[in-house]
């Protein structure tokens, strides 16, 4: 049980093993932005999705214990948490579809929708103990607990590590994703190949708002591993900054959510070495670093690169 | 006759389209009560003489919409050029946190008192404006930024005023448990609290603050200046077609601006009203969601100003009965949230529905 | 002027403190409903609790709704409660409503930030409501007369944790995640630190503080980085603990709990904890209202608080891997704190940056409002106050 002090290697290792741990919801919930925004869309509710998709996930995976046995039951969860994430991008989808209707405008009432659905349901679900999602343990080489710790890897980073360079040749080299990008860059010529838009976007939406909810699963299942109200950090509101951040592209929100998940682990690291001025102001850098980036790479004249065109845009 | 069919319709649409929403709404959370095994009737009855019932209860309502008037107009104005700002709780904040320093620096003329000071002999009124002044100066130079960037670097007015909205919590928190920190606020880290007789009062002996007055007056004063000036006429041109703006040579530039700080100014005034009127000192409590709030009453009222100011009547009344729902039909506290996001959405959606409702388009046949 | 105000008021506070202890001591500790002399069938008290989050955040706020679940099983009491108010003028309108439509005469609303400028303003508008406040200092020359202030010495429970834990390092570092430097968490930490230094001298407690009440992935990644740092004992004084207990056990090391019993998260790392015990001080006021005493005609102290030996607050059971040595000297401190002869704060003391705070032969009782106000860290904490 006693593990030896490692110091500043300490901290780097603290930094590392946070930094795995808690990207998993910012990678999903930025690929599922970054395939909504693709076809056009924005969906600001993510927020409420990721909320939904922690607490069903937590409560399915509770309540399935007993039949399926706590190897299984918090894989269920984690379809559970996909299957939520759909309804509710079926009703962003649909909503935002509607003549006259702003997205921005349906996404923020989503995401009170959505807490409050996650809210309300999951009253009992706060106390119990939920069996959690196995790790791997990629450490094993290790005598250092703390590495060994930093390298339990979920299976479901695995899986968002593997989505992101899949849904990067997706748009790149296959023909559903050159048409999620026609839609989203120039409605009129993807109407002019016969392509359904509003199918289109309701597909992307709805997929995209399964990885948040799954990327819900992740905070619920795996880390911190704990159903509460107050889990989501603001990790799904973030996650249109994130995909900016990332220049819609998939591969480089990966890096977009590493970065995000090791500023969050970066705090507490530093204060365990007694680095602890400035907390709030420290809290507040990647916030700070997305907006200086943006400043420093957007133009007036020309939309930034790999920017939808019709991002935004009344339907 | 006066009414021809050209000008009733559209006034009956606008009635009714909303109105059926609400009813549509109260339906499907009705269905929601009797699952939870309370009689939805009784539940409405309750909520409505908490929020409506009399006057009494009433002022509570309108108490909870003065900021919501204020925080709206935040969104609802730069929509109306066509940006959508959603920065409304940080200009909140940092309005909040411009008045309490000016109101600090004004009383004691420092901005970490000694315990023995005493404020100055001031006329309330001028420290009241003065407090004022520098929540819109504040929150207007807030969102001011987010137009530069939009105007002069072509960033995303959505996104940047979202993260500006982390970097103004962030920047009060610091602030209050930092150098603006009162050592007796103890337990709850303030800054300094603003004295007794330079708060903002309540209108005459009622319980409301003058709050709602200024919320309805920046009503009013944002609707004649979107329908009834040039530069509203020139900021809704542009909202509806930019390019035809451009090339017909509008400021565009100058108006992105311009109505940025106003947005900023409102919300920035509500965070004084919050300071001055109602907490007196600054900290963490100013963050109460305002903000957002604010964001989803624009949407509902359509940018209207006018119309703001009654949905956040609505919203405050929907608010004021959260408390029935759990002290007297023992639902949790999430239910009022659920309700709230239910009228919302389908509030929304009824927006598709102007001018494809067949009864308010067919001629009259009478 | 000012500080002649304030030199009163500590006179004032150090006296209610007396008539608070002596008045606890006098009052019946275990409330049984229905012995007392008035008849049955009267109108019922009514009571009304407020939280800051939601009820069943298994933390602080669930501390008080199971407080109230105790009161209102008082025959005479009848309980309403709101849940999620925030610290605005919400809360103002929800004591107003309490009092108007449900008829509350006693108010419990259980978040410090209630307290100024809200509750202050609400008792001066309905002077025979009682207010009875969580945690805040009553000034009896600046507060209204019928507004009350009650608060128990946790920190006694932490200091028993701190020998515990003291006593069960290997590495002699122990970890504390706290959400906001503030005084009333200060002086758990500062407790937690002296209880574990009166058993083992060299210990050190590493501070992390995560700035909000509720942040389950700071406060998992703040319990992690201190078992990367080496710390084997880890405690908090957050919303709700469950998420650092949980990652303690995750981490093979082991936690000490907060707010209420967390040994079934972590079975096999749990050593104790100081748990409150709000259900028997609501209904002690419950009591003491009923028998026609109030704050206003001086039957009910102003400032109330209470320790071990009040039964504000118990102690988990032990764990099963706490040793036989660390539970006699945990047992020893709680007997003296069940005698009222531990004194925690006495010098010499020094804050963690060397500087004295109590001198050589001075002694700080837990009464005293001083400690209430705590700025500082103490010898052997590795953190700081600051922002």
């Amino acid at each position: 049980m006693a593990s030896e002090a490692l110091g500043s290697v300490g901290v780097f290792v603290a930094i590392l093993g946070g930094t795995l741990r808690g990207s998993v919801p910012f990678l999903f919930v930025s690929l599922g932005e970054c395939l909504t925004e693709k076809s056009g869309k924005i969906n600001l509710g993510l927020e409420g999705t990721l909320l939904t998709g922690a607490m069903s996930a937590y409560a399915v995976s509770f309540l399935l214990q007993g039949k399926l046995g706590s190897g299984l039951a918090p894989w269920i969860g984690v379809m559970a948490s996909g299957l939520a994430g759909l309804c509710l991008g079926f009703i962003h989808a649909w909503l935002s579809q509607q003549r006259r209707v702003n997205d921005i405008a349906v996404g923020i009432a989503m995401i009170i929708f959505g807490s409050g659905v996650a809210f309300f349901l999951g009253k009992s679900f706060i106390q119990p103990k939920a069996p959690q999602l196995p790790t791997l343990d990629l450490g094993f080489w290790s005598t250092v607990p703390a590495v060994q710790s930093a390298l339990k890897i979920s299976p479901l980073f695995l899986f968002g590590m593997a989505l992101a360079p899949v849904m990067h040749w997706f748009f790149r080299s296959t023909r559903w994703g050159l048409i999620v990008r026609a839609v989203g860059d120039s409605p009129d010529a993807a109407l002019a190949m016969g392509i359904s838009i509003p199918k289109v976007r309701m597909i992307s939406i709805m997929v995209g708002s399964l990885f948040a909810g799954i990327g819900g699963s992740g905070l619920s299942l795996y880390y911190p591993g704990i159903w509460s109200e107050n889990i989501s950090s603001g990790q799904g509101l973030m996650a249109v900054a994130l995909v900016i951040f990332a220049r819609w592209n998939p591969i480089q929100c990966l890096w977009a959510s590493l970065f995000f998940g090791g500023a969050q682990a970066l705090g507490p690291a530093l204060q365990a070495v007694g680095i602890d001025q400035g907390r709030y102001l420290f809290n507040a850098i990647p916030y700070l670093l997305t907006l200086v980036i943006m400043v420093l790479t957007c133009s007036p004249r020309k939309t930034l690169t790999g920017a939808p065109g019709a991002l935004g845009e009344k339907s | 006759m006066f009414f021809t069919q050209t000008n009733w319709r559209p006034i009956a649409e606008g009635i009714f389209i909303p109105l059926g929403s609400l009813v549509l709404a109260l339906v499907l959370f009705g269905v929601f009560v009797t699952i939870l095994g309370n009689n939805p009737l009784m539940v409405y009855e309750a909520m409505h003489q908490t929020a409506f019932g009399n006057w009494r209860t009433f002022q509570g309502t309108l108490l909870r919409a003065a900021p919501l008037m204020l925080t709206a107009l935040c969104t609802a104005l730069p929509a109306r050029m066509g940006l959508m700002i959603i920065g409304n709780e940080g200009a909140l904040v940092i309005g909040g946190l411009g008045a309490v320093i000016t109101g600090l620096l004004l009383s004691y003329g420092n901005l970490t008192p000694s315990l023995t000071a005493t404020p100055a002999e001031l006329s309330p009124l001028l420290i009241q404006l003065s407090m004022a002044l520098a929540g819109i100066l504040f929150g207007g130079a807030w969102i001011g930024i987010v137009g530069a960037l939009k105007h002069y670097r072509g960033v995303n007015e959505t996104i940047s005023s979202l993260l500006m909205n982390y970097i103004a919590i962030a920047l009060l928190n610091h602030l209050v448990e930092g150098p603006l920190k009162d050592p007796r606020s103890l337990n709850k880290p303030s800054s300094f609290a603003i004295p007794e007789p330079f708060m903002v009062g309540n209108i005459g002996d009622t319980r409301i603050h003058y709050g709602l007055i200024y919320g309805i007056i920046a009503c009013l004063v944002a609707y004649i200046l979107i329908q009834r000036t040039t530069f509203g006429f020139a900021a809704r041109v542009a909202g509806g077609n930019m390019k035809a703006a451009l090339v017909s040579g509008l400021p565009v530039g100058k108006l992105t601006l311009v109505i940025c700080f106003l947005a900023g100014s409102c919300a920035g005034l509500a965070g004084m009203v919050e300071v001055a009127a109602v907490q007196s000192q600054a900290n963490s409590s100013l963050i109460a969601g305002y903000g957002y709030s604010g964001i989803l009453v624009a949407f509902v009222a359509r940018y209207n100003p006018i119309a703001a100011a009654m949905v956040a009547i609505l919203l405050g009344g929907i608010i004021n009965s959260g408390g029935t729902l759990q002290r007297n039909f023992n639902m949790p506290d999430a239910t009022v949230l659920l309700f709230q996001g239910l009228v919302f959405l389908v509030v929304i959606y009824s927006e598709s529905l102007y001018g494809r409702l067949s009864w308010f388009r067919q001629s009259q046949s009478q | 002027m000012e500080f002649r105000i304030r030199r009163r008021r500590f006179i004032q506070l150090g006296s209610g403190v007396m008539i608070a202890t002596v008045a606890h001591a006098c009052s019946p500790s275990s409330p049984e409903a229905g012995e007392s002399p008035s008849t049955s069938g009267e109108k019922p008290i009514t009571m009304g609790f407020i939280y800051v989050g939601p009820k069943d955040d298994y933390g602080y706020n669930q501390a008080h709704a199971e407080g109230k679940e105790g009161a209102s099983k008082l025959s005479f009491v009848k309980t309403v409660d709101q849940a999620s108010v925030p610290e605005t003028n919400e809360v103002q309108e929800v004591m107003r409503s309490m009092i108007e439509k449900d008829g509350a005469t006693v108010l419990f609303p259980t978040s410090f930030g209630y307290f100024d400028p809200h509750i202050l303003k609400l008792a001066k508008e309905y002077p025979d409501v009682q207010f009875f406040h969580c945690g805040g200092l009553y000034q009896a020359d600046k507060h209204p007369k019928n507004v009350g202030s009650y608060f128990g010495y946790i920190d006694e429970g932490q200091y028993i944790a701190g020998i515990v834990a003291g006593l069960t390092t290997k590495t002699g570092k122990l970890g504390f995640i706290a959400a906001k430097p503030i005084p009333q968490v200060l002086r758990n930490i500062n407790s937690y630190t002296l209880g574990a230094r009166s058993v083992k001298p060299d210990v050190k407690t590493q501070l992390i503080i995560t700035g909000n009440w509720s942040e389950p992935v700071k406060e998992a990644e703040a319990a992690n980085s201190m078992a990367d740092q080496g710390v084997d004992v880890i405690t908090c004084h957050v919303d709700s603990p469950k998420v650092v207990m949980e990652t303690a056990e995750k981490r093979g090391i082991f936690c000490t709990g907060y707010h209420a019993n967390q040994s079934a998260l972590a079975p096999k790392g749990y050593l104790t904890g100081a748990e409150w015990n709000w259900s028997g001080i609501y209904s002690s006021y419950a009591e003491k209202i009923k028998a026609g005493q109030t704050l206003m005609n001086g039957g009910i102290p102003h400032l109330l608080r209470g320790g071990l030996k009040d039964g504000y607050l118990t102690i988990s059971a032990y764990g099963s891997q706490v040793s036989d040595a660390a539970k006699k000297a945990a047992d020893a401190a709680k007997e003296k704190f069940l005698a009222g002869t531990m004194v925690v704060y006495k010098g010499e003391l020094k804050d963690n940056q060397g500087k004295v705070i109590i001198p050589a032969g001075k002694e700080q009782l837990q009464q005293d409002p001083e400690l209430e106000k705590m700025d500082w860290l103490v010898e052997g904490v590795i953190g700081s106050t600051g922002v």
